[in-house]
């Protein structure tokens, strides 16, 4: 009854009521992730990250307590997205909105971060365009064309390989990687020799191994999505002959994380890969962060949780510059620019782009106290994505 | 009542009178309005799932066509809108109308094939067909943007003067318009001499040519005209959120919108409506309080319905209410 004569007036009134909120009120943080369906440990990985980082620094930013309040997309739904962003704004009164798993879902609900004039942190989503869609938008993930141009130019260059051959899987962030890959070797003087685009959800990598392999190049760059495909088509390499420890075969983060190189064993050996972050990056903040980790969640960090963890660094920061004020264009304005060591190592906003700039490791994979990890073999630093004008 | 002989028209007008559980019905539909406004965009997403699964129910319900890629037409209705306003013309209204014509056509193409077959080889042709469009829509980047969805969708105002806003009042109001109106074709036809034929065959295929009704025909129609209904559904997703993408023509999609029709009961035009209503508000606040495990409590929800209720939730209430009449 005192909602319907409250709300009868105007949509005006509410959202002075929501702005006018007293400074005892606490902080209200919407997280839209993937928290059911396919990419559901992505979201829980993000949550872990959040969840840590509240745990260390308190719940308590400039005298107002944080509230999270975590809504599901389900997958990669836009319209979703939108709606629970557009639900969080007006019935829930959230003050900045947060997570975003994949890019459908952050370019959903950039709309309402711009139209309500809210602040909006992208974890994860990593297509290029995700940071021009709203003026509110701030990412601390990574980009794909960020990682894939830095593989294609290091490749050419310290890398040695002069002829690549690429395979991606034929979606969005396959073809990213397939076009920055492909252009920095170029323009580092490499030549391309032929590239494949293979089925998303496919199971059987032998024909288009046996395709590169026909065409003897020196480098072979490689995206696939997360899951089971790295594993099968590192498989795949190895029954063809092909030894990692010979042709150079590149690829992002993803196809060499943890349970990939797990489920490849020693066939993985000398894999050769850029990323901006795993586990066992040797830095102060990084061993103290994963061992914070691993005691309270039991397992390892991965870049999902870190993009949670400095995601959250980013709000509070803000949050303490602008002494607890929650208006999108004062807490945008000081996060641009924004510097600070991640466990990933140093890390910075983009004054001018939102977006983040960050070291890219070039790793191999080697056999360390009998486990397979990623070795730093080196740093390619403050990477910026090539995409933004 | 069934005791008095009818001539065949006045059965179909007895069948067609509105009862005032009806008309209560959809004055309810505007309380959101006035209730709880802060639930408006969750309502036109309610509003545009019932009008999906209206669609999906003239050819489950009433012609005994079982479809398990019934969002291949909501997804084309939904990208059909994105592109025909990002290159053509922003106004919603004619959006609308080349979302259906759109739709209508690729749905009588498939029903082309659809309708010579029945039962299994149905079900698995509808699912593949459903697949296929979802991979097409993937492979055609250049067009429909693949997984990041389409880009540059821009939506006037809904009849020059009603933006949509944050709120969501213009979503809702216009989603229930376009569904009421499409309900009052919808029940029209089930209704018409063509409604019963379509009964007829859902309760034996064979049978209805040996009285002079085409079977295949029949199916033919009525699957056009389901995935008409089902792109203007998809079609009006794409107006209310400015934003289309591979998920609208996933079998997730299909198989949410054939759970909701067995919720609130298959063959009754309003079960479509009922179930697309429960299902979206128990997701929205089982969500709400465990983001991770609402499934699990739609899961028993329907495991409830179907051992409980088998005609779904309003058949249990029909027959709830005859039992109540003849005591």
């Amino acid at each position: 009854m005192r909602k319907s004569l409250l709300l009868a007036g105007a949509v005006a009134l509410a959202a002075v009521y929501a702005t006018a909120a007293s400074a005892a009120d606490p902080i209200k943080i919407g997280v839209i992730a993937a928290y059911s369906g396919q990419f559901a440990d992505t979201a829980a990985q993000i949550d872990n990250g959040i969840k840590l980082y509240m745990k260390q620094h308190g719940d308590t930013v400039a005298g107002r307590k944080i509230e999270i309040i975590r809504k599901d997309t389900g997958g990669p739904n836009p319209d979703a997205a939108k709606r629970l962003a557009q639900e969080l704004v007006v019935r829930d009164k959230v003050d900045i909105l947060a997570g975003f798993t994949l890019t459908p879902e952050a370019l959903g609900a950039a709309g309402v971060a711009t139209e309500a004039k809210k602040f909006m942190v992208d974890m994860n989503a990593a297509t290029s365009i995700v940071t021009e869609k709203s003026p509110y938008i701030v990412r601390v993930s990574l980009t794909l064309p960020q990682v894939s141009s830095t593989i294609g130019h290091w490749a050419a260059t310290k890398g040695g390989a002069k002829k690549a051959y690429t395979m991606v899987s034929d979606y969005g962030p396959g073809l990213d990687g397939e076009k920055w890959f492909q252009k920095a070797f170029k323009d580092a003087g490499g030549e391309i020799v032929g590239s494949v685009r293979m089925p998303v959800a496919n199971a059987d990598f032998s024909a288009f191994v046996q395709r590169a392999k026909d065409l003897n190049p020196e480098a072979i760059f490689v995206f696939v999505p997360g899951g089971a495909q790295p594993a099968a088509l590192g498989k795949a390499f190895a029954e063809r002959g092909m030894d990692a420890k010979k042709i150079k075969i590149f690829s992002t983060g993803e196809a060499v994380d943890e349970a990939a190189l797990k489920a490849m064993g020693d066939i993985a050996l000398g894999r050769l890969s850029g990323w901006h972050y795993d586990y066992t990056l040797k830095s102060k903040t990084n061993d103290a962060f994963v061992k914070a980790f691993n005691a309270m969640f039991k397992r390892n960090p991965d870049f999902f949780a870190v993009g949670g963890y400095d995601g959250m660094h980013v709000i509070y920061e803000a949050l303490k510059k602008t002494k607890g004020k929650t208006d999108g264009d004062a807490l945008v304005n000081v996060a641009k620019g924004m510097k600070w060591e991640s466990p990933r190592g140093p890390i910075m906003i983009d004054p001018a782009t939102r977006d983040i700039v960050q070291n890219i490791y070039m790793r191999k994979v080697e056999k360390v106290d009998g486990h397979l990890v990623n070795v730093v073999i080196d740093t390619v630093k403050d990477v910026k994505d090539p995409t933004h004008k | 009542m069934a005791d008095v002989p009818l001539t065949p028209r006045a059965y179909l007008q007895a069948q067609s009178r509105w009862t005032p559980v009806e008309i209560a019905f959809w004055l309810a539909t505007l309380l959101p309005f006035w209730l709880l406004p802060d639930y408006l965009s969750l309502a036109s997403q309610v509003a545009i799932t019932a009008l999906f699964a209206l669609s999906l129910d003239i050819l489950l319900g009433y012609a005994g066509v079982v479809s398990l890629g019934h969002a291949a037409f909501f997804g084309i209705g939904a990208y059909t809108a994105g592109l025909f306003s990002k290159f053509v013309w922003g106004a919603p209204l004619p959006g609308l109308l080349v979302a259906a014509i759109v739709s209508a056509a690729s749905g009588f193409v498939v029903s082309l094939i659809v309708a010579r077959f029945r039962h299994f080889t149905l079900i698995m042709l509808t699912l593949g067909i459903g697949l296929l469009m979802q991979e097409i829509a993937n492979r055609a980047h250049w067009l429909t943007g693949g997984s990041d969805g389409l880009q540059g969708i821009s939506i006037n105002k809904v009849l020059g003067a009603f933006n949509f806003d944050l709120y969501g009042y213009t979503a809702y109001g216009y989603s229930l318009a376009v569904l009421f109106i499409l309900f009052l074709c919808a029940r029209r036809i089930v209704h018409s001499p063509f409604g019963l034929a379509l009964r007829g065959i859902r309760e034996n295929w064979t049978r209805m040519p040996a009285i002079g009704a085409p079977s295949r025909a029949h199916v033919r129609m009525a699957f056009t005209i389901a995935a008409a209904m089902a792109g203007i559904a998809g079609a009006l997703l794409t107006q209310t959120t400015q934003s289309a993408a591979l998920e609208s023509i996933s079998f997730g999609r299909s198989a949410d919108v054939l759970v909701m029709l067995v919720l609130g009961g298959a063959g009754r035009l309003y079960g479509g409506l009922i179930g697309a209503a429960i299902f979206m508000v128990a997701r929205d606040q089982f969500s709400g309080i465990a983001p991770q495990y609402w499934y699990f409590w739609i899961g028993l929800l329907l495991i409830g319905v179907v051992m409980f209720l088998p005609n779904g939730i309003l058949g249990g209430l029909s027959a709830l209410a005859a039992r109540w009449r003849k005591s």
